[in-house]
């Protein structure tokens, strides 16, 4: 008897499982459609756009431009550089601060906070403007050192590299100071306490035990602003004063100046790629760091 | 081969006060730990007791007072140059270390060769029987096995003096019974001067050669586990080490009398005006007889009868109105004669269990 109704009972039991998992994707479809309307079809768009010649023909002309005209190979090299040192100037401001505001207590670590958010909140093209106006040659800035004796010929900090790095370094420290604070946060004193009760004196104690404990917080933050300075716009633009041309700049000019809209893809599409081939050995590094226990 | 025995060191503390605003965390706390002595301090959360281990690590700054360490005053010494071992609540295990990074810790700190560290890390882990387990990462480790990896951590470098705040707290009850024999044992076996600190007076009692109880911020009493039990210096003592029902009885001359009768004590009657009786469940005893001579006895009514296994417990109204309880033992013999909710009983207690202390809380 049993035999017979089991068959029976398993088909049933399979179409409820085919309708939950049908059921599952019609909840999840807007979702699908979603990410295929604003991220697949652009990027594919970008990527067929990229291997269109000047004639409508199929060609690798736009990535032949890039490998054989220097300029843009420079245009690459001075974004590489420009995100490294932004984030090397982040990691040397932001790691002391975040530790500055985890020694503090509570309420005045808060009021640290929110001086570190507020700017964040702010539009970046206000904060852009305003380090032009303190930097520029008659600036705050320039005129209260010379009036202060700190030095007698205005300084050129902005419209070249200095101006840009001080905009850039500004605008992504919060994106540094977050996760090292988070991760300096989740750090039990008693470690401290066991490191310094077996002999460890504060130096040899933060190096040993406090600031292996942070680096998990320390990789996200930089690789965050890393990531995002490679595709920085606005601050090198206003900044940079023509002298600093990263990847973003070329393809706005590629649009606006040449409406080469092969030529701008292809750039979109190599910065797209080199971003994610960065991401992708970054996160290996940083899963092999939380499989040793750094991670929380 | 495990950790040779370290020549221990005593500790002395001599009139340490720390405050916190208004209150008195440790209240001119003098205490002398002996060599090689394994001392418990035992008492409520918030009564000072793990402020004064913190005074001893060094992690505490008192507002005054002496600490020494043999001949060496610590007292302004930071914590990396006490050089004294410790355990910690949450074990502090370094996550981002082995389980022999972790206790290569502190030989790494005092330079010593590789391979001497690998010898010793190894030995210490033997003693605490985690022999191999060094290639462990801390969070594949059980918490008894922590626990274990902790005190490895805390003796390897061969302190002469360790320090355990409520080191098996974290740990469920069998576990613990378990650990609290081994750690017994390695201080048998090492003999470093071990303070202990717990809020579990099973603990204390199983594992000190004394206790220090401590409450205030003050040390109420000192002593043997055996002699608190029996002997508390007064009520908070006597109501913290155990169970008790206390009776207020009076002083009529040279008698001390509680409901009209004189009671046969054999201990020594403690000077103050607010004596009280003490009556330990389990010395308490049921007459069936009626009243034995030579014996303080009590009519009392059985209220209730709980039956717990190994033995059951009496709740009884005295006749004079206060509640008193009784721990028998549960036998054969007496299985079906427990008594009954209501019945009219005999409890008596012999002269050397009639004990007399000070009412006071303090």
């Amino acid at each position: 008897m049993s035999m017979q109704t089991a068959p029976s009972n398993a088909a049933g039991l399979r179409r409820d499982e085919r309708l939950e998992r049908l059921t599952l994707f019609g909840l999840s479809s807007p979702a699908i459609l979603l990410i295929l309307v604003v991220l697949v079809i652009p990027v594919g768009w970008l990527f067929y756009v990229s291997f269109i010649g000047a004639n409508g023909q199929f060609s690798l002309e736009n990535y032949e431009r890039m490998i054989s005209r220097r300029s843009y190979l420079r245009i690459f090299v001075t974004t590489f550089q420009v995100s490294l040192l932004t984030t090397g100037l982040c990691i040397l401001i932001g790691y002391p601060f975040a530790y500055f505001m985890s020694q503090l207590p509570s309420r005045l670590a808060n009021l640290c906070l929110i001086t570190v958010l507020l700017p964040f909140w702010t539009s970046l093209l206000v904060r852009t403007y305003a380090w032009l106006v303190l930097l520029q040659k008659q600036g705050l800035i320039n005129n209260w050192a010379i009036s202060l004796g700190l030095w007698d010929e205005p300084l050129k900090i902005v419209h070249n590299m200095t101006g840009t790095l001080i905009g850039m370094v500004h605008i992504m420290l919060p994106f540094l100071i977050l996760p090292v604070y988070g991760a300096m946060k989740a750090i039990d004193r008693d470690y401290l306490k066991a490191a310094a009760n077996l002999g460890a004196s504060p130096r040899v104690a933060f190096w040993t035990v406090f600031f292996p404990l942070t680096t998990p917080g320390l990789f996200a933050g930089a690789l965050m602003v890393f990531i995002l300075c490679l595709g920085f716009f606005v601050t090198p633009a206003v900044l940079g004063g023509g002298k600093v041309i990263m990847v973003s700049m070329q393809i706005v000019s590629n649009i606006e100046l040449f409406v080469n809209w092969g030529a701008a893809s292809a750039l979109g599409v190599v910065l797209l790629v080199l971003t994610v081939a960065i991401l992708w050995v970054a996160s290996r590094f940083l899963n092999l760091d939380r499989m040793t226990g750094g991670g929380h | 081969m495990t950790i040779k025995a370290a020549e221990a060191l005593p500790i002395s503390v001599r009139n340490v006060t720390k405050t916190y605003g208004a209150v008195h965390a440790l209240d001119d706390v003098s205490l002398e730990v002996k060599s090689g002595e394994f001392l418990t301090l035992l008492g409520p959360s918030g009564s000072g007791k793990t402020t004064l281990l913190m005074v001893l690590a060094g992690f505490t700054r008192p507002d005054c007072g002496s600490l020494t360490f043999g001949d060496r005053e610590v007292i302004r010494t930071p914590p990396h140059l006490r050089d004294v071992g410790m355990t910690f609540q949450s074990y502090a295990l370094f996550p981002h270390m082995t389980v022999a990074g972790n206790v290569g810790y502190p030989l790494r700190l005092r330079k010593r060769p590789k391979a001497e560290i690998a010898e010793r890390v190894e030995r210490a882990l033997e003693t605490v029987q985690l022999g191999g387990y060094g290639d462990r990462r801390v969070d594949q480790l059980s918490g008894g096995q922590k626990q274990r990896v902790a005190v490895a951590r805390a003796i390897v470098f061969e302190p002469r003096i360790l320090l355990m705040d409520e080191p098996l707290s974290a740990l469920d009850k069998k576990l613990r019974d378990q650990m609290q024999i081994e750690l017994r044992h390695l201080h048998e076996q090492l003999g470093m001067t071990t303070v202990y600190v717990t809020h579990d007076q099973r603990e204390a009692l199983t594992m000190s050669d004394r206790i220090a109880v401590v409450n205030h911020g003050r040390i109420m009493q000192l002593s043997t586990p055996r002699d608190l039990y029996e002997h508390p210096a007064n009520r908070f003592v006597a109501d913290f080490i155990g169970d008790s029902t206390f009776l207020t009885v009076s002083r009529v001359g040279s008698d001390v009398v509680f409901g009209g009768v004189p009671l046969i004590h054999a201990g020594p009657l403690p000077d103050t005006p607010d004596l009280q009786l003490m009556i330990r469940p389990e010395r308490i005893v049921l007459s069936p007889d009626g009243p034995r001579d030579g014996a303080n006895n009590f009519a009392a009514t059985a209220t209730d009868v709980v039956y717990q296994g190994d033995s059951y417990l009496l709740h009884a109204r005295l006749d004079t109105g206060e509640m008193v309880a009784l721990r028998g033992a549960v036998r054969g013999s007496n299985a079906a004669s427990l008594p009954r909710l209501g019945d009219r009983v005999t409890l008596t207690l012999a002269p050397e269990d009639t004990v007399l202390i000070d009412g006071s809380q303090t």
